[in-house]
Formats: C-alpha cells, sequence, structure tokens
C-alpha cells in the first residue's frame, strides 16, 4: 500500500474497490476463522456416515445432535470471553452448580419452578459478576482466578449439597409446583419425520429426535455472532482481547465489557444447567466437571485464538459439532471411547497450530 | 483549505496563522525535581510547532503538561486566549487538544474502520437492536483517509497489514475526524525507517495542510527542519530557544540539537585515549558533519578532521 501512496498517481489505479477482484473476495472467505471448522465437520460427518450405519440414520443422529448442541452453547460464551482476552475454568462447574440449585430448591424447600429457575440464574451471574471483578481488580490471570472458582464451587457442589439432602444427587423432582412448564421450556423435545431420506431403510430410524436444546443452540449463535458483528459491544469485545491498553485510550469500557463477558458465560452455564435438569430430571454434584477444557477446546478449533482478539461464535459452534459428531461416532464405529480424548488432544494442537497461521497470513496480506 | 474546516464533532477550526496554545515560562516539577522549566512558545493553527530535543530532555514532561496528563507548576498556559490549568485529558480533548502516541492506540488485528471508530462507533436503531451503521464507517473511513493521502483498497483489512507510516496516518486521521484542532505527536518517525518518516512527514503536512495546529516531537532535526514552522528546543528539562524558521537554517539547527561543543569535546578526549579507535573516528565524522567544518565535498577522510 506505501507504493501506491507515496508514488504519483500513475501507479494508482482509478476508483477504489475494483482494486477488489474476485480473487480477493474468495481469499477473504477463506481468511474466516470458522471455515477450517466447517471443512472438518463435513470431512468427519462423511467419514462416520460411510464407515458406520447408524450415524447418518436420524434416529442415530439425535443423540449427536443433543450433545453438540449443549456444547455449542457453553462454546460460543468461551469463545466470546476467549475474544475477549480472557478464560474461564469455572464454566464447568456452573452448569453442575446451577443444576443443583434449581433442583434442592424444587424438591428440598418446594419452591416455584420458575422461581428455583430465576434464582441459580442469579447466582450464577453473582459467581460471574465474582470472576470479573476479581480478574480485573488483582490484575491476575483469568486463568488462576477461575481455576479457584472452579474449586470452590466444585467443593460446594459436593459438600453444601451434602449437608442439605444427605447425598450429591438431586432426583425426583417433577412433583415440583410448576414442573411441566419448566420442561416445556427446557426438556421437551420435537420428532422429525426424516423417512423420506434415501438411505432410511427401517421405519423405526425415521424419527430425528430435536431436544430444546438445539434450539437454545441455534438462538446464542445468532445472537453472539450478531452482538460480536454488528454491535459497538462486539467492537469493545474484539478491542479489549486484542490490545487492551489500547482500547483503554480510545475510550473503550474495558472493565464493563470483561465482566459483563464473565456473567455471560456463567450465564450460559445456568442455561446448560437448565437442560441438563430438565432433560435427564436429575442433577449430580459432579456434573460438568471436567468438560471446562472442552469449550475451550472447541471454540479453539472453531477458530479462536488462545491470546484473544480473533474468533467467532459461528466457529465455535462448529467446534462443539465436531466434539458431539466424534464423540458419539467413535461409539457407533464400536472403538473404546477413550480414543475421543487423544483426538481432542490432537484436534487441538492441529487447531492452534493452523489459527497461528491464519492469524500470521492475515496480519500480513497487503 | 479554506478559513474553516467543519469535522465531525462540528468543530470549526480558526483561521490559518491565528493562536491556539501559547506557553510563556512554562514550569513542572515533581515534588523537589524540576523536570521542566522556561519553556515558552505558541502553536498557531494551520503550522507546525517542533519541539526538539534528546532522550530525557523533557519532551514528555512537556507533552503530558499539553495533553492534560499533569498539571503544569508554574508559567502560563493559554488556550484561545484564556488561561488553562488541565487536570485530567479529558479537559485537553474537550478543547480539541488530540495526542497521538507512539503505540497509536490501535488493535492490530481489527479491520481499519473498526479501528478508525473504536470507542466512538456510529449507531443505528435503538435499545436492543441498536446496530453499527457499517457503511456509514466505512464511507467515512475511507474518505477521511483519502483525505490525508492514504488510498486504501480495502478499509476492512487488519490494520496490522499496514505500514508503520500507514497506521500512524490512521491515528492521525482519527484525531482529526474526532474533532482535533491541535495534534501532539509524540516521536512519530522515531520507529520508522528513512522512507517511511518521509510518509508520515507528508501527513503531518497534510493536516497542517487542513488547517490544525501541530506539535511535533522529534529528536531528528532532519525530520523537523522540512515540516517545522517553529522550533522549541530543549534540553535538560529546559528550553534553549523558540526559533521561527525564517531565522534558523537546518545546520543550525542540528548543531544546537546535538550540543556541538560537548560532542566536539568528548570526541577529542576519545581520540587522545583511544588514538585509532573505530568510535573516535565515527565520532569525529559527525562532529565534522555536525559542525558544518568539515563538508561533503571537501574531504571525507577522518585524519584530515584532527584539531579542526
Amino acid at each position: 500500500m506505501s507504493t501506491t501512496a507515496a508514488r504519483p498517481p500513475v501507479a494508482a489505479p482509478e476508483g477504489t474497490d475494483e482494486r477488489l477482484g474476485r480473487h480477493a473476495r474468495l481469499a477473504a472467505v477463506l481468511r474466516r476463522p470458522a471455515v477450517g471448522a466447517l471443512v472438518a465437520a463435513i470431512v468427519i460427518f462423511l467419514y462416520f456416515s460411510f464407515t458406520t450405519t447408524a450415524f447418518a440414520l436420524p434416529s442415530g443422529a439425535s443423540t449427536w445432535v443433543f450433545t453438540s448442541s449443549s456444547f455449542a452453547i457453553m462454546a460460543v460464551a468461551v469463545a466470546l470471553l476467549m475474544i475477549g482476552g480472557e478464560f474461564d475454568l469455572s464454566a464447568g462447574a456452573m452448569t453442575g452448580f446451577t443444576g443443583l440449585i434449581t433442583g434442592i430448591l424444587m424438591t428440598h424447600y418446594h419452591w416455584n419452578v420458575w422461581l428455583s429457575v430465576v434464582a441459580s440464574l442469579v447466582a450464577a451471574l453473582a459467581v460471574g459478576f465474582l470472576n470479573g471483578v476479581l480478574v480485573m481488580k488483582t490484575g491476575l490471570p483469568s486463568f488462576i482466578v477461575t481455576l479457584g472458582t472452579f474449586f470452590v464451587l466444585r467443593g460446594v457442589d459436593l459438600a453444601v449439597v451434602k449437608q442439605i439432602i444427605h447425598q450429591v444427587s438431586v432426583v425426583n423432582f417433577q412433583e415440583a409446583p410448576g414442573y411441566d412448564a419448566g420442561a416445556q421450556v427446557f426438556g421437551s423435545y420435537v420428532k422429525i419425520d426424516l423417512g423420506w431420506l434415501p438411505w432410511v431403510h427401517v421405519d423405526s430410524t425415521k424419527y430425528l429426535t430435536v431436544y430444546a436444546a438445539t434450539f437454545w443452540a441455534i438462538a446464542v449463535v445468532l445472537v453472539a455472532s450478531w452482538v460480536l458483528q454488528r454491535t459497538h459491544a462486539g467492537n469493545w469485545i474484539f478491542a479489549v482481547g486484542g490490545a487492551q491498553q489500547s482500547a483503554r485510550q480510545v475510550g473503550v469500557p474495558v472493565f464493563r465489557t470483561k465482566v459483563r463477558l464473565f456473567m455471560t458465560t456463567a450465564a450460559a452455564g445456568w442455561l446448560v444447567g437448565m437442560l441438563n435438569l430438565f432433560k435427564t430430571t436429575t442433577a449430580q454434584s459432579t456434573t460438568g466437571v471436567g468438560q471446562e477444557f472442552v469449550y475451550i477446546i472447541c471454540a479453539v478449533v472453531g477458530g479462536c485464538l488462545l491470546t484473544g482478539g480473533y474468533g467467532s461464535a459461528v466457529g465455535a459452534a462448529l467446534g462443539a459439532l465436531i466434539y458431539g459428531m466424534v464423540g458419539q461416532g467413535i461409539v457407533y464405529a464400536g472403538w473404546d471411547s477413550d480414543w475421543l480424548y487423544a483426538f481432542l488432544g490432537v484436534m487441538l494442537l492441529g487447531a492452534v497450530l493452523v489459527n497461528n497461521w491464519v492469524k500470521t497470513r492475515a496480519e500480513q496480506m497487503r | 483549505m479554506s478559513t474553516t474546516t467543519a469535522t465531525a464533532s462540528g468543530v470549526t477550526l480558526p483561521a490559518p496563522g491565528s493562536s491556539i496554545i501559547e506557553v510563556e515560562d512554562l514550569g513542572k516539577s515533581y515534588g523537589s525535581v524540576i523536570a521542566l522549566r522556561g519553556v515558552t512558545t505558541h502553536v498557531n493553527a494551520g503550522e507546525v510547532t517542533c519541539v526538539l530535543g534528546d532522550n530525557g530532555a523533557g519532551k514528555s514532561t512537556f507533552i503530558k503538561v499539553l495533553a492534560g496528563a499533569h498539571a503544569h507548576s508554574e508559567g502560563r498556559f493559554v488556550v484561545d486566549g484564556e488561561e488553562r490549568k488541565f487536570s485530567s485529558p479529558r479537559d485537553a480533548l474537550a478543547l480539541g487538544i488530540a495526542t497521538v502516541y507512539q503505540d497509536l492506540a490501535v488493535v492490530p488485528l481489527m479491520p481499519v474502520w473498526r479501528n478508525f471508530f473504536l470507542g466512538a462507533e456510529i449507531r443505528r436503531g435503538f435499545g436492543p437492536f441498536s446496530r453499527l451503521d457499517i457503511p456509514e464507517m466505512k464511507r467515512i473511513t475511507k474518505a477521511e483517509l483519502a483525505a490525508m493521502g492514504i488510498d486504501l483498497r480495502d478499509v476492512d483489512q487488519p490494520i496490522g497489514t499496514l505500514s508503520g507510516g500507514e497506521r500512524q496516518c490512521v491515528a492521525i486521521a482519527r484525531a482529526v475526524y474526532f474533532g482535533a484542532r491541535v495534534l501532539i505527536l509524540d516521536e512519530p518517525t522515531a520507529a520508522l525507517g528513512v522512507r517511511q518518516s518521509g510518509v508520515v512527514l507528508k501527513y503531518v503536512a497534510a493536516a497542517r495542510d487542513r488547517g490544525l495546529g501541530v506539535i511535533f516531537i522529534t529528536h531528528n532535526p532532519h525530520h523537523a527542519y522540512p515540516v517545522g514552522d517553529r522550533f522549541m528546543l530543549l534540553r535538560r528539562g529546559k528550553s534553549i530557544g523558540n526559533f521561527p524558521k525564517g531565522e534558523m537554517t537546518l545546520d543550525e539547527l542540528v548543531q544546537m540539537m546535538a550540543g556541538g561543543a560537548e560532542l566536539e569535546a568528548l570526541s577529542h578526549e576519545l581520540a587522545r585515549t583511544l588514538p585509532d579507535s573505530e568510535v573516535a573516528r565515527a565520532l569525529e565524522e559527525e562532529v565534522a558533519e555536525t559542525m558544518g567544518t568539515g563538508t561533503q565535498a571537501d574531504d571525507a577522510s577522518p585524519g584530515s578532521h584532527r584539531g579542526s
């Protein structure tokens, strides 16, 4: 560019946008953070569809569609936080924490379902707020602060719950007042008849069960993409993650933006907690523990930089889809399901390398 | 440029040549440490005032006072004919005094237009449907950069892909668009190569021609002289002169800057203790060049300058 600026107008082409040819637009699409994840998702879908019988059947797909959806909700929230330059290791434990609060309030204290649901949301937001304020006020890495929160939540989940109900899981809350309405919102499903697909030959396999989680996930992806790309809040998220000092200098409210991101992640944990609670009708103290890294991996596979300032919501959702498909595909293929972890590790390393390469390319592109 | 130029915030620039900032015997001390004293100069609309000085000469203290980061402790600081004492950078910005710091306050991975409007985005719609007016922001970014002489193919490219000079220009254009009347540029050419420095100087001139008062801080007289209308020299926290361009040649400026006498003494000292050292020779050459005694055409060999 400096050449066009420095040379006399002879070298500068007429007009402005005409210099962007078809090739440049294609390159721009390929540079989008989610493209790699989309390609990988398609490849994995095709692989398991052709190597196993159950994977692509509507009834078989129901499982991985649900898993992917609930992971997508978390992955998208964690991706927003990562774009903002922070991590949240308490996100997994949050899903169990909120489920337990709602469950105990309904069964032990016989609260109304909605009241219990709102109470756990308030608790989640409070923890998220605390995470954000601690990270911003102390200047400690969010990795450390939220690791602390994670252990606190995990301990509280076990100790307090045992103290109150003398066991570590909450069951049988179908009698709670207003339960049906809650189940409608968080635990219901629709069956879609896909019998017309050419590879469906047995009648019993023609229904795809789509749980409420999937609709919530789609809504979350749409809202998150809108916020990131089309609102000033999204601009600020990219800025605080990309160059915090610069963002502060031009007047971006860094503190507020980051605290809100932590609260958003906590709220997503609450949503997934509710979805699990009403689908499985149990809440366990160990729910979600260990999944916080899966969310981060999904976000990274979807193109988020670990260093912040770059990524997309759609990419994170695709990362979750890959995770869900592989998790179920391995089962259908008859492999030992522990291979999933080895696969996750390889995916993570591969994705980080690809992301760094893409980032370097993006910065050098002229 | 006509006599007035309207910017985004409706700020009207005063006629070129009229005074915006005047400082008289300005000083700043931190407790018992005197960081700056006896500074007198002024900044006119459509003119470039260069502040020259070596490291530690008090340049950054001077900027901080002008930008509102620190209040001055003595002397007069007049803006638009009214005496002021800033207590925060906000005060300075409200009067249209904008500072472009060395790190430029840009986010490398974000597109140029998002950087341009960062923190002051144009929005459409209300409440939860409030959204960015992207086409408008792209259009303005492109137009404002074009007005500064940068012709970008694509304002959607990450700002990190621009050259150092161009990034500097985006930061300048941003300050201008958001209502700056006085632009403080903190060492804009310090980290740049020769060609990129030239590009930045062109943009400094462009800002001047749009009617802004520019304060150009640098330690390089060769960069200051071509664009400057007035030169204020600092040494060891003290002003050692404030000259309009007409009263000074580049050679004189370079000589004052380099502290000619001190440099010469040092070169003699080195020559005595280290008769044949590379350093001494290089230093002597520099002294010769700086003092204008050994002209480039005459003789370039170091030996002939001994004792000059």
